[in-house]
């Protein structure tokens, strides 16, 4: 009974979703699904908060290695929780002065911005940023023509880099007319991403499409179980 | 000499890539662009749009891609904003609130005749992903009761009579990842044939090729796409030379091309060191 409740509920969804995708007439049942898939996504944050927590302190209360990280965490959790819900330092709107919970949790000034501009932005930024440096690290270590593979994986990472540029265009402007295809902007536009590498997606893009609707009908059918978990 | 190249401490790497990123930040140098087909085929489906139509702009980005998104996020509120467009403002990352109120700045203080629920609504977050769009398309009070700030859709002038955004006559995605730019194009643009531009970063680009030029009119891909377009932007409206923040692209090719720069010296570098071990390698 455990795994043919959910079951039934994948399948019936799953393929009036489809029905309703190809029959203009059941497309409000359609809607009326999504309406309910957008409600349940709501609550999985709450389940996802409770399975984070529980995570996280069982690693702090266990004192496993890193249990700091996870102490962060659940601190850095429970303040942002706090900040929005609470709307900590936010004036109530101007519409409803007399309802102190009325303004909105990004007002500017309020905790939850604050913590939002200040130290959410500068850290997610500071992650990405560091791309750079890993990635001028790898290629000076591990970027080497040892092969045909990697000599033409060079050779276009180079027009791309330099297409991508200004240095693009200074490099190879001189060339005529009649060879303008040559001019490493081009080259990056009309040549690798225009022919290669949209060849490349396409044939990526209809063998995932393929490989979704075989999963799908195996999911809808009951063959595929593996997403309700073990017994 | 080669034998120092041979085992570099990777800091001496990181190092370098900092004071030649840092060196082109503090000089703020600046490159001439010549924008590519692409860009302005982007740039005239705004801009061919008469004026004041509506606009749907999807802002699925959060602060870790905002230094390559938010130009471009920018330019096309400037770009809309210059032609009267109507703009209907959403996300489908939560983090993205704050990336839609830069571009309400903008409006705010560069076009203060734009009222906000007469020209202008934020409708900000909901979850749900590619559930959120799929109901937009059809139903969208059923899922957006009020703006982001609780506000009735029934209250705002813009919003009154609006049941879906099959009106809109095109939609603007700036998107990082998914749910973004793919997902718009599979359950809105696609299915009820509503023009649609996209701009994303270098590695969501190539992706999206597959759907220009039918269901996708076209896409700017990474800095270097918003660079151009800010180029293209500034040649319509000359005006707007004048603003420095309508230039932020532009500001940022500088570090994009040492960056760049380096990493092809690096590269070579590394081939150089790897050959010359080989033959000796040969030798002995």
């Amino acid at each position: 009974m455990r795994r043919t409740i959910p079951l039934l509920i994948s399948s019936i969804t799953g393929f009036l979703l489809i029905v309703a995708f190809f029959i203009p007439y059941t497309e409000s049942w359609g809607n009326e699904v999504m309406n309910w898939f957008d409600i349940v996504a709501a609550f999985a944050f709450v389940l996802g908060a409770g399975s984070l927590l529980k995570m996280h302190l069982r690693k702090v209360s266990d004192r496993r290695a890193g249990w700091g990280y996870s102490a962060v965490t659940v601190l850095a959790f429970l303040m942002m929780l706090g900040m929005g819900l609470g709307k900590v330092g936010v004036p109530p709107s101007e519409k409803f002065p007399n309802h102190p919970f009325s303004g909105h949790y990004l007002h500017e000034g309020g905790a939850f911005w604050w913590i939002f501009q200040y130290l959410f932005l500068p850290l997610s930024a500071t992650m990405f940023a560091m791309l750079a440096f890993y990635i001028a690290s790898a290629a000076f270590r591990a970027f080497r023509a040892k092969n045909t593979e990697a000599i033409i994986l060079l050779i276009t990472a180079f027009i791309v880099l330099l297409g991508r540029t200004y240095a693009g265009e200074v490099l190879t402007d001189w060339l005529p007319e009649s060879l303008a295809f040559l001019r490493l902007e081009r080259l990056t536009e009309d040549t690798i991403m225009n022919v290669f590498n949209l060849a490349g997606n396409r044939a990526i893009m209809i063998g995932i499409g393929l490989g979704i609707v075989s999963t799908s009908l195996k999911v809808l059918l009951g063959v595929d179980r593996s997403y309700l978990g073990s017994e | 000499m080669l034998a120092f190249f041979e085992n570099l401490d990777r800091r001496w790497i990181f190092l370098l890539m900092f004071l030649v990123v840092a060196a082109a930040i503090l000089t703020q140098v600046k490159f001439p662009e010549k924008p590519s087909p692409m860009v302005r085929n982007v740039f005239r489906t705004i801009e061919d749009l008469p004026d004041g139509s509506s606009v749907l702009l999807a802002l699925d980005y959060d602060p870790a891609s905002e230094g390559e998104l938010q130009p471009m996020a920018s330019a096309f509120t400037r770009q809309c904003a210059k032609k009267k467009h109507k703009l209907f403002y959403i996300t489908l990352w939560a983090p993205g609130v704050p990336m839609i109120q830069r571009s309400i700045e903008i409006l705010k203080s560069e076009f203060q005749e734009y009222r906000y629920g007469q020209d202008y609504v934020n409708l900000g977050y909901r979850t749900g992903g590619e559930g959120v769009i799929k109901l937009v398309t059809s139903d969208l009070k059923r899922l957006y009761a009020n703006d982001v700030a609780g506000t009735n859709l029934d209250d705002i002038p813009l919003t009154r009579n609006l049941k879906n955004i099959q009106k809109m006559d095109l939609i603007v995605n700036v998107g990082a990842g998914s749910p973004g730019s793919k997902e718009w194009v599979q359950y809105a643009a696609t299915p009820y044939n509503i023009q649609m531009v996209a701009g994303t970063t270098g590695v969501g680009a190539p992706p999206l090729y597959p759907y220009i030029p039918n269901q996708l009119a076209g896409i700017l891909g990474a800095i270097k796409a918003a660079s151009e377009y800010e180029q293209t932007l500034l040649e319509r409206y000359p005006e707007l030379n004048e603003n420095e923040k309508a230039q932020e692209a532009k500001r940022r090719m500088g570090p994009q091309l040492v960056a760049h720069m380096l990493m092809i010296g690096l590269i070579i570098l590394g081939n150089v060191i790897h050959f010359s071990q080989r033959r000796r390698e040969i030798s002995q």
